[in-house]
């Protein structure tokens, strides 16, 4: 393809090619300091193409290509490019990665133990996670907890993190220096917009961090604090992981050691700033 | 009736406080059972017995004394529907 564009994020490698200019140079600036896939051979490849020749010029669109691909998706207005991008990438992990456990998590870590917030779309893992970085914590990643299914420990896998409508002002507001890519208005999620991974998370990707609390956020509601027994907590998390059948014995393995070693509580919190507090104070009483 | 249990080696187990995960090795599948589910399976392991003996084992090896004959065969009609015991 005519644009081209190679990273790697942790473990992970990615090419995405395209054939308009515009999606390459945003990853570029989303992605500035991240390392090439090394020996230049990339684990996972991305196309974005115009559905239709003239769907370049007229009413541009974009539609995803890679080795995973979703039949009958819709193409996204060429100016969401970015969205479809991100969006692709994480599908090609969510059906082509085996080397680890995948959790849709958003992971953050101190002092070599990592926090695993994980809970569906508009739970506010992402948010929380871009607080907590804001707030001195390593941003392991927002996306998907990493696993290793020999070693237990979590893989950092900080790509850029993915904030919606309100909670973007809610970061800008407490973390001020965050560095944001640009603002996708009216996309099907609403308005999207990436926070950059802060300098420490992407210099020290290589670092994993050993999981030492689960938590199950719940965005909106009256504050509130349980612990989540084992047998629910590895309910949630099959429910939440992207590869546990797929891996077979090797999830299992991996997803009963991480609910026996490692507590669980479900967090409900009505705004960032007490569900902030509500998690630092479950992880002090380690 | 006889039950007969899966293969040694061919279920990985892990309690997991209240429950118990059982992974089905020959399909792959993962089960979450309820006591005493994973009782039956260890007396079943790699054998077969019929109600009674299965009724003496547990109470034996696994102190479950209160099991009656029919809570027991609605547990065993639910493990051979999961594929984890064979009816013979």
């Amino acid at each position: 393809m005519r644009y081209r564009f190679g990273v790697r994020v942790g473990p992970v490698s990615f090419r995405v090619g395209s054939d308009r200019r515009a999606p390459v140079a945003q990853l570029r600036d989303l992605y500035a300091g991240y390392p090439a896939p090394e020996v230049g051979i990339a684990d996972h490849t991305v196309r974005l193409e115009a559905p239709r020749p003239w769907r370049r010029w007229l009413r541009p669109q974009v539609r995803v290509a890679g080795d995973f691909e979703l039949p009958g998706a819709v193409p996204l207005p060429a100016r969401h490019a970015l969205l479809a991008a991100e969006m692709a990438m994480n599908l090609q992990m969510a059906l082509g990665h085996r080397r680890h456990l995948l959790l849709h998590a958003a992971t953050v870590e101190q002092g070599g133990r990592a926090l695993v917030m994980t809970g569906e779309s508009g739970a506010g893992k992402s948010t929380l996670a871009a607080l907590l970085a804001g707030a001195g914590w390593r941003l392991l990643g927002d996306e998907f907890a990493l696993i290793a299914p020999d070693t237990g420990l979590a893989h950092a896998f900080p790509r850029p993190v993915s904030l919606k409508n309100e909670s973007v002002a809610a970061v800008r507001t407490a973390w001020p220096d965050a560095r944001f890519g640009p603002e996708l208005v009216g996309t099907p999620k609403g308005t999207i917009r990436h926070l950059v991974a802060p300098a420490d998370s992407v210099a020290r990707m290589d670092e994993p961090a050993r999981p030492a609390l689960i938590v199950f956020p719940r965005f909106g509601v009256a504050p509130d604090i349980r612990p989540v027994p084992p047998a629910e907590a590895f309910v949630r998390l099959t429910e939440a992981s992207t590869n546990y059948v797929a891996l077979g014995e090797r999830g299992f393995a991996a997803l009963t050691r991480l609910v026996r070693e490692v507590p669980a509580v479900a967090l409900d919190y009505p705004d960032g700033a007490t569900g902030m507090a509500a998690v630092e104070r479950c992880w002090a009483a380690l | 009736m006889r039950y007969r249990g899966p293969p040694a080696g061919a279920l990985l187990h892990a309690p997991l406080d209240p429950l118990a995960a059982v992974f089905h090795r020959p399909s792959g599948t993962t089960h979450l059972l309820a006591e005493p589910a994973p009782q039956i399976l260890a007396a079943l392991a790699g054998g077969e017995m019929d109600l009674d003996a299965l009724m003496a084992t547990l109470a034996v090896e696994h102190e479950l004394l209160d099991a009656t004959r029919d809570a027991l065969t609605e547990r065993l009609d639910e493990l051979a529907a999961a594929g984890l015991v064979e009816r013979l």
